[in-house]
């Protein structure tokens, strides 16, 4: 601080404002409001809410460069009062004002304690003792998330949105995991991964309305279906590297899908296919009457009837297939083909030279990626009793790679916690109306911001020389 | 031509890309238990000769012979092939190992074949039968018994992009020879070692042809390593071959003279 001195920065800190003030005029300063038919529309002056973001804005950035210049107390200071004006009741001229300035001190706050909170994270995860904590951590960590997760809907907590927000969230921990396989193990960047699910759900869909079949009896010939569909399509491309395999593979993604807007006579279009029958459990159906030849869930255990408990099955039958999926994920990287998947995506030149054929071990991965995403699919549209082409568009796919990526590529834990961040965080976030995607965008920007290399970037080895150092427990 | 049966026959071996002339009209030799080195000053071919044998280019002319438990045409068989059937191995200029991988795991990829046949294709692997954790167990022990031969048994779980440079260069030499090859082919594994590696580096290579009786094919600008140790020397010239003989004859030759150790544009000077 003593460098540039106090004039520098109220200087900077003014052209940052000013900045800002220029940009907001017209962007927020000016709102047109329709004033009835024949008046047209007329200038609505938002002058004040522009003034608080501009001081708001300033006290912001004096913050940061205090803090950038080693100040701690003055840029603590200022963090504090802006997160109290954004958090004290009273009355800012929009409610988004409150989240501004709240967000702006939070900011200043984070930024000034960063370095020291870095330097002491690092310390304590560099001694012994921290690693071994660390260790032991990861380890029960992923243990206690298992708990959590299967105890879930025996709390109170399981009401109605609760289960159908976790019913989501495990699909897209399923979906992830799968894609981890072929992006985070075999370094294959797929953007077509949602046309697996739809192969999946699809089959479930035509199955079940046509011939009848039953989820289980489906659930193997989905995943088969979607196996070799990831065959077929994967044959041609694989040869492709990188931002070539990644624009053929968002093609075939987009073919799947355009088939089935127009192939109506097998897909029934746009329209889609509804009426597909839900999971049984042992035969038994989750409604509150059944149909003919068949015995309701209720009756079958002598408990009264509740909508719930449909939703409590779902969860544990995504559950089950979501850890099957893990467990086998885990079990193929320390097979010869898993460390060949991961060999590849490191060098395939030098894999070739080591006598692996390159195309038959991307064909496994790409294939047993797809599988899982066809056990998903059937899954998905058990669970919502109707597929249309809708639910299969790009942006699914960018969802689910987004889950891979922001977990740290590889990491089966990291999956679970970006799947809870970005299909999760976008739910809590319904509060805040418009600015819910804004604040989904600035967690995501936080996230590569910080952890560029993901939320777990450590890697396990999958086979040791020297014994494990151990961690104490689990 | 000699007593003892050659190990891989190169016959008029031509490439060319477009216009250029990489290699022309090259035919020479290797046996077993022999180190055969190729020396010629940069852009002369060498690698150009080492990628069309390895399967990375194929030869606009020539054949390649290997000859294993049967005779391999090389230049007919698909790039992994080439490892896993003919058994040649090969290490690269710019050193290419699993650098995320641990060492332990760049030496368990390399016994990929093998041990994917005991795992009966990932099969009975998933399900942990017994077959396959013997053979994981046996790949782990020769993986061991390299990694006491290159000095490595302590950073057996490290990231081998953490090593330093010169036990890079030993760690890509034993995971290519992890695949059990008949031909090892070398390019520049001594280049950017000091003195005392590059002497390790020789011991190792001269074990690698006494104790585990298998040919080397050696490219080298270091003249102290390729005096030493090869028991065969092939000059390339501007893609033709210009001499060939044992090591002190190639010396004296005077068109090698001419054409590469003389001018020595920082190749430095033959000083052994």
């Amino acid at each position: 601080m003593k460098a540039s001195g106090l004039p520098a920065l109220l200087k900077d800190a003014a052209l940052t404002a000013f900045v800002a003030a220029a940009l907001g005029l017209f962007i927020v300063g000016f709102r047109t409001v329709d004033v009835g038919s024949t008046k047209g529309l007329a200038f609505d002056y938002q002058f004040a809410d522009l003034a608080v973001a501009v001081v708001a804005i300033f006290a912001g950035r004096l913050g940061l460069s205090f803090a950038a210049e080693g100040a701690r107390w003055p840029a603590l200071i200022l963090g504090a009062v802006l997160g109290a004006i954004g958090a004290a009741p009273i009355e800012l001229p929009s409610a988004f004002l409150h989240w501004f300035v709240g967000l702006a001190g939070l900011l200043v706050i984070g930024r000034t304690l960063w370095p020291w909170a870095s330097r002491r994270v690092g310390q304590a995860t560099q001694s012994p003792r921290g690693r071994m904590v660390g260790r032991a951590g990861t380890r029960w960590f992923s243990w206690i998330l298992l708990a959590a997760a299967v105890v879930l809907p025996l709390t109170p907590f399981a009401d109605q949105k609760t289960m159908d927000l976790g019913v989501l969230i495990l699909t897209y921990v399923m979906l992830g995991w799968g894609l981890n396989i072929v992006v985070g193990l075999a370094g294959l960047l797929d953007l077509g991964y949602v046309a697996f699910y739809a192969v999946g759900a699809y089959s479930y869909a035509l199955l079940s309305t046509q011939w009848g079949l039953g989820f289980w009896a489906v659930l193997p010939i989905a995943g088969a279906m979607a196996a070799t569909f990831g065959l077929v399509l994967g044959f041609p491309v694989l040869r492709l590297r990188g931002d070539y395999l990644a624009i053929v593979t968002l093609g075939f993604g987009e073919i799947i899908r355009l088939v089935l807007v127009n192939w109506v006579d097998l897909t029934n279009g746009p329209a889609g296919i509804g009426g597909i029958p839900g999971p049984t459990f042992f035969g038994a159906v989750f409604a509150e009457t059944a149909p003919a030849g068949h015995r309701t869930f209720a009756e079958m255990m002598g408990v009264p009837f509740a909508a719930t408990q449909r939703l409590i099955f779902l969860y544990y039958i995504i559950l089950v297939l979501a850890l099957i999926t893990n467990l086998f994920a885990l079990r193929m990287r320390r097979l010869p083909v898993g460390r060949a998947w991961e060999a590849l995506r490191e060098d395939e030149t030098a894999c070739r030279a080591l006598g692996i054929n390159p195309t038959n071990t991307k064909l496994t991965a790409f294939a047993v990626g797809a599988m899982f995403a066809g056990f998903a699919g059937s899954f998905f549209a058990a669970k919502q009793r109707f597929v249309s082409p809708e639910s299969f568009v790009f942006i699914e796919s960018a969802i689910i790679l987004s889950i891979v990526v922001l977990g740290g590529m590889g990491s089966q834990i990291g999956v679970v916690l970006a799947a809870v961040l970005l299909i999760g965080l976008p739910e809590w976030f319904r509060d805040l109306g418009t600015y819910r995607m804004l604040a989904f965008g600035l967690a995501m920007v936080l996230i590569m911001a910080f952890r560029p290399r993901g939320l777990i970037a450590h890697r396990e080895p999958t086979v040791r020389l020297q014994a494990e150092p151990r961690g104490g427990g689990g | 031509m000699t007593a003892t049966p050659s190990l891989i026959d190169v016959e008029r071996l031509t490439m060319r890309f477009g216009g250029l002339l990489a290699v022309d009209d090259v035919s020479f030799s290797a046996r077993p238990r022999e180190i055969t080195a190729i020396i010629g000053p940069n852009g002369a071919g060498k690698t150009t000769v080492f990628n069309c044998i390895t399967g990375f280019y194929k030869p606009t002319v020539g054949r390649l012979t290997l000859r294993g438990d049967r005779d391999y045409l090389l230049e007919r068989m698909l790039g992994h092939e080439i490892g896993q059937r003919a058994r040649v191995a090969r290490t690269f200029q710019n050193i290419r190992l699993f650098t995320g991988m641990t060492v332990l795991e760049n030496l368990m990829v390399a016994q990929h074949n093998k041990l994917m046949l005991a795992s009966g294709m990932s099969v009975f692997g998933v399900f942990g039968l017994k077959r396959y954790r013997t053979a994981e167990a046996a790949a782990i022990e020769m993986a061991r018994g390299w990694l006491e031969r290159i000095g490595l048994v302590a950073d057996a779980d490290r990231p081998a992009g953490e090593l330093p440079y010169g036990a890079q260069r030993r760690l890509e030499i034993a995971r290519a020879m992890c695949t059990e090859p008949l031909l090892l082919c070398l390019d520049e594994p001594a280049a950017g070692l000091n003195p005392r590696e590059s002497a390790a580096l020789n011991d190792l290579l001269i074990s690698i042809r006494d104790r585990d009786g298998v040919g080397v094919l050696l490219i080298e600008h270091d003249m102290s390593v390729v005096m030493t140790i090869s028991d065969h020397v092939v000059v390339l010239d501007y893609g033709r071959k210009i001499a060939e003989g044992p090591p002190a004859d190639v010396r004296r030759d005077p068109a090698v003279i001419r054409a590469y150790l003389g001018t020595a544009e920082g190749e430095g000077e033959p000083s052994v």
